[in-house]
């Protein structure tokens, strides 16, 4: 009940400031004049009687005080004061003001998107119950690193395990939808019946798959997302229950997840259907093929390490009933990894790399900003002075000069949160592909706190400090001289000034290294001619071409419509295309060699053909032939290996006419290939790759017709323009063929090489900012310099130095600061850029071209910097100066 | 030359404001002038710490207060003892004995 009125009354002293004074000044002039009144009636004169009255209460106003100042709303009223006077003091001094908020909004608003993208990536916890306990299971390969698992590994591993509550396996399935609108190939997962218990969700609307409905000979039925719902169906939940047309095959839809849901294993994963693999598969089927991903929930008293030894236990022990082929034998074990770093392991060397870089800019800005702050109350002591003779206490003043400081930060941090903004919407649009969770980026409210904790904290540190030596010095302030503490604090500028250039010196190589990484790369040949190529993806829905056969009269029509086309220079057809996502690699077997398996580096890419694809792509002839038309069914089967596929398996020899069987063919005693060519080296991970061992073979020749390929056409003129006739051309063969992933070849190379763009621009921004920062922190050291020497110079060039020896004083000054911040820097890059080593590509850590480029950079915009302050100092006139003493 | 020291036992303000307004409402100086009267001249009451005082115990909810008419004419705040105002000083005023008795056994007990 008191509080309350504690509150209330506090409230309307504080709004009805005036009203409450005059009811103070009211009862206390009352209380005077009935004290007068009863003097007088014990006899005294009216004058006298006040006179005494006056006397009893003392000083009036003081007295008026000490009843004004009684309550909380007092405290209020100082702070307001305070700030109100922090706002007065900062538009007085705007240059310094504007150069502080702007530094601490740049500052702090990279922390913060910085901060927003990370912190959904790296940190949060995947979207389930109870993340920490997903792992993911996968072959070990000789080297260490994980190898896509088998269909029989996982069975193996469903049967023998105990450290599992749940292990469920899900493949890659990009089915056609056809049936309602265009054919569209929906991205999505063939699942085993466990899939989502293991991650802990539950479709929406309907159910989830039954174990009885994985089986090989299973109904046709498909989970949906919420997402493809609302896209092609019109959100409609009704969907449930209906069916829809997949592959010209009708699949009912069982249930939509719900709208949230995010399937990290496949981010664009639309649409989920039961694996129904068979539970005996042979060893040459697609079951016994490295491309399933298996995801685990731990029982929650196995802890990974346990999980993990148990796995190596059991894969050290093959039994009977799960006999292993060759090339999943685990002999290397079973690689089990947190589900949350398998996730962010794509983005983490690169997130990482930018953290640190936000970090420092961060610590510069705050250096920067304790700078101005510094300059700022070496300008202030003769007002502090003044307010200490006026009776302030130093208490009272630091409080003050803190106000200001938080002030400023906070007006920075509101700033920063703008930057932010604006940061966050850029950094989603530069985003690699594949970024997990780029959905989840935005700014939140940990962010927002993120943000304002950070400013807060800067604006009490860089307050502080200065607050400090202010009070302190206070003494010798009002009579002008206290040369010791002027000293020190400029000490402590130049420090700072050193520090600045250390860290940007750190940021601009990073970013160096960075940069002459991705020039490299770009550099780098990717075994064919780029230049004027169209790619795009034709997909087979399924639909009219059931054969083999048909199919490949399909493409071979649509690829005959494309040649037609003018523009069009040369057209062939590739199963995989080099520097795009695709990936496919066979074991093989050469007949003059022992058998090698997949996985211990004896798997070679697989290229299956149309016989022009050389031609087209200009991947040179090294030895032998080339394919012609007439292999797609010649006996024996034809077959051009890739250079270093030939270095690799024959040496020196001549690999022309040796004896090789790929993929399921391997091992079985089907006919033997024959080598009849070598062509050079073609990248197709990425530029930095080195694994090139490739085969082609003719279309006709592989066991099945892809029915995924990719239709790549030169052109005469810009590749880009002819996209749309290529498209009509194809569809004028059938028009219910989806097209996707329409693209130039040089697009895949940017794109190819996208994540190390991604943080060489954010790396790069950071280092311009930090530049720009350092060259503020220089000039502000030196102009503030430059006046409290003003003395001292007008001295000198009253005793006749030049312009030029005033001039070549300041500018010393300034780059024995700069040089000193080099030096320490290029200790500090060596050490940090550590971290970026997996982003760099062909250039040494410690490469001298980009540490002598930043230095000269750093030392040409530096004499900039210096030069204003030096150029005033050397128009100082000494009658002027000298005067003014 | 001494002069005798009139200030109010430190702690009993609040009990001596709140006894005297439990006769009647009163204004400032009415307070002032009624402790004086009633101690006899042993306690006067600076003007600033009562009203410092009046403020506090208001808002604690022991006191309200409302601004009349005197009779001639002048504008002037009245206190009154609000319920819980009249507790409290039951609270205040069987503390006060039970510490005044033990200081007089205490200096009885030396004498």
């Amino acid at each position: 009940m008191s509080l309350w009125r504690q509150l209330t009354r506090g409230l309307r002293a504080l709004t009805h400031r005036e009203a409450t004074d005059a009811d103070v000044s009211d009862e206390l002039r009352h209380y005077l004049d009935l004290s007068a009144a009863s003097h007088e009636r014990s006899g005294l004169a009216p004058d006298a009687a006040r006179r005494a009255a006056q006397l009893e209460m003392g000083n009036m106003t003081v007295a008026r005080e000490q009843v004004r100042s009684y309550g909380w709303e007092n405290a209020v009223e100082t702070l307001a004061a305070d700030v109100r006077y922090a706002v007065r003091r900062l538009r007085a001094n705007p240059g310094f003001a504007v150069v502080s908020v702007l530094t601490l909004a740049l500052g702090i608003g990279a922390a913060t998107t910085i901060f927003s993208v990370v912190n959904p990536i790296l940190f949060a916890s995947l979207p389930y119950p109870h993340a920490n306990r997903l792992v993911t299971l996968a072959d070990r390969g000789s080297d260490g690193s994980g190898v896509p698992p088998t269909f029989g590994t996982y069975l193996e591993l469903v049967a023998r395990s105990r450290s599992f509550e749940s292990l469920a396996a899900s493949d890659r399935w990009q089915p056609s939808l056809t049936g309602t609108g265009d054919p569209e190939r929906l991205v999505g997962q063939r699942v085993s019946a466990t899939y989502f218990h293991t991650l802990g969700v539950v479709p929406n609307v309907g159910r989830d798959f039954a174990a009885s409905e994985d089986q090989p000979s299973g109904t046709r039925i498909v989970i949906l997302s919420d997402r493809l719902v609302q896209r092609r169906f019109g959100g409609d939940r009704g969907i449930v229950g209906r069916s829809i047309r997949l592959n010209d095959n009708e699949y009912l839809v069982i249930g939509v997840m719900p709208p949230r849901f995010t399937d990290v294993l496949a981010p664009a994963a639309d649409i989920w259907a039961p694996l129904q693999a068979p539970t005996h598969g042979e060893f040459n089927s697609r079951e016994w093929g490295h491309h399933y991903q298996i995801v685990g929930r731990l029982r929650p008293a196995a802890s990974r390490r346990m999980a993990a030894d148990e796995l190596k236990a059991l894969s050290g022990t093959p039994i009977r009933e799960f006999a292993r082929p060759a090339w999943a034998d685990l002999s290397n074990g079973v690689l089990l990894q947190s589900l949350q770093d398998v996730v962010a392991a794509d983005a983490r060397p690169a997130l990482l790399a930018i953290m640190g870089a936000v970090l420092l800019l961060l610590v510069i800005a705050c250096v920067n900003v304790a700078n101005l702050l510094l300059a700022r109350s070496a300008q202030r002591r003769a007002e502090l002075a003044m307010r200490v003779a006026l009776g302030a206490g130093r208490g009272r003043l630091i409080r003050q000069l803190l106000t200001e400081t938080l002030v400023l930060a906070l007006v920075g941090g509101a700033g920063g949160l703008a930057v932010a903004a604006i940061g966050v919407r850029t950094l989603i649009a530069l985003s690699p592909p594949g970024l997990q969770s780029v959905d989840a980026i935005a700014i939140d409210g940990p962010v927002f706190g993120f943000a304002l904790v950070v400013s807060a904290a800067i604006g009490l540190l860089v307050g502080v400090v200065p607050a400090l030596g202010s009070a302190r010095g206070i003494g010798a302030g009002l009579h002008g001289g206290s040369r010791r503490a002027t000293g020190t604090r400029s000490a402590v500028r130049r420090a700072l000034v050193v520090a600045e250039v250390a860290l940007a010196l750190v940021l601009l190589v990073s970013a160096g290294l960075l940069m002459r990484s991705l020039e490299r790369l770009f550099a780098v040949a990717p075994g064919f001619d780029a230049s004027r190529l169209l790619t795009m993806q034709v997909i087979d829905p399924g639909r009219a071409y059931r054969s083999d056969t048909a199919l490949r009269q399909f493409y071979e029509r649509a690829l005959d419509a494309a040649r037609q086309v003018p523009g069009v220079t040369a057209a062939a057809l590739t199963s995989q295309l080099p520097l795009s996502d695709d990936l496919d690699s066979y074991g093989y077997e050469v007949a003059s060699t022992p058998w090698v398996k997949a996985g211990e580096d004896g798997a070679a890419l697989r290229y299956v053909v149309t016989p022009d694809y050389f031609a087209t792509m200009r991947i040179p002839l090294r030895r032998g032939r080339l394919l012609q038309a007439t292999d797609a069914t010649a006996m024996p089967e034809a077959v051009v290996i890739s250079e270093s596929f030939a270095r690799q398996k024959f040496g020196t020899t001549n690999p022309i006419g040796e004896r090789v069987r790929f993929g399921p063919e391997a091992g079985s005693d089907r006919p033997w290939g024959v080598i009849v060519g070598v062509v050079g080296d073609v990248k197709q991970q990425s530029l930095a790759s080195t694994t090139t061992d490739a085969f082609y073979v003719a279309m006709g020749h592989w066991p099945w017709v892809d029915n995924v390929q990719s239709l790549i056409v030169r052109t005469s003129g810009d590749p880009a323009a002819l996209a749309p006739a290529i498209k009509r051309a194809v569809w004028s063969v059938d028009a219910n063929q989806p097209i996707q992933r329409v693209m130039t070849m040089e697009g895949l190379i940017t794109l190819s090489a996208s994540q190390r763009r991604f943080a060489l621009i954010i790396i790069e921004s950071f280092a311009l900012a930090a530049l720009v920062l350092a060259a503020v922190g220089i000039y502000g050291v030196l102009s503030g310099s430059v006046s409290e020497r003003m003395r001292e110079i007008g001295v000198r060039s009253a005793l006749g130095a030049t312009r030029r020896n005033i001039l070549t004083l300041i500018v010393r000054q300034g780059l024995t600061l700069v040089l000193l911040g080099i030096v320490i820097g290029v200790g500090g890059a060596i050490a940090a850029t550590r971290a970026l080593v997996s982003l760099m590509f062909d250039v040494s850590r410690l490469d001298p071209a980009t540490y002598v480029g930043v230095g000269v950079l750093l030392v040409g915009v530096s004499l900039l910097a210096c030069w204003l302050p030096a150029w005033r100092a050397a128009r100082v006139d000494p009658a002027i100066t000298l005067r003014a003493e | 030359m001494s002069e005798q020291n009139t200030d109010v036992i430190q702690g009993t303000l609040d009990m001596l404001i709140l006894k005297t307004l439990s006769l009647q409402p009163m204004h400032g100086f009415g307070i002032a002038r009624r402790v004086e009267q009633i101690s006899r001249g042993v306690f006067k009451v600076n003007p600033g710490s009562l009203l410092v005082a009046m403020q506090r115990l208001e808002r604690a909810g022991w006191l309200d207060s409302e601004w009349r008419q005197t009779e001639n004419a002048r504008r002037a705040k009245f206190y009154r003892l609000t319920r819980t105002g009249r507790k409290q000083l039951e609270v205040e005023t069987a503390d006060w004995s039970r510490r005044v008795a033990a200081i007089a056994r205490l200096l009885e007990a030396e004498a």
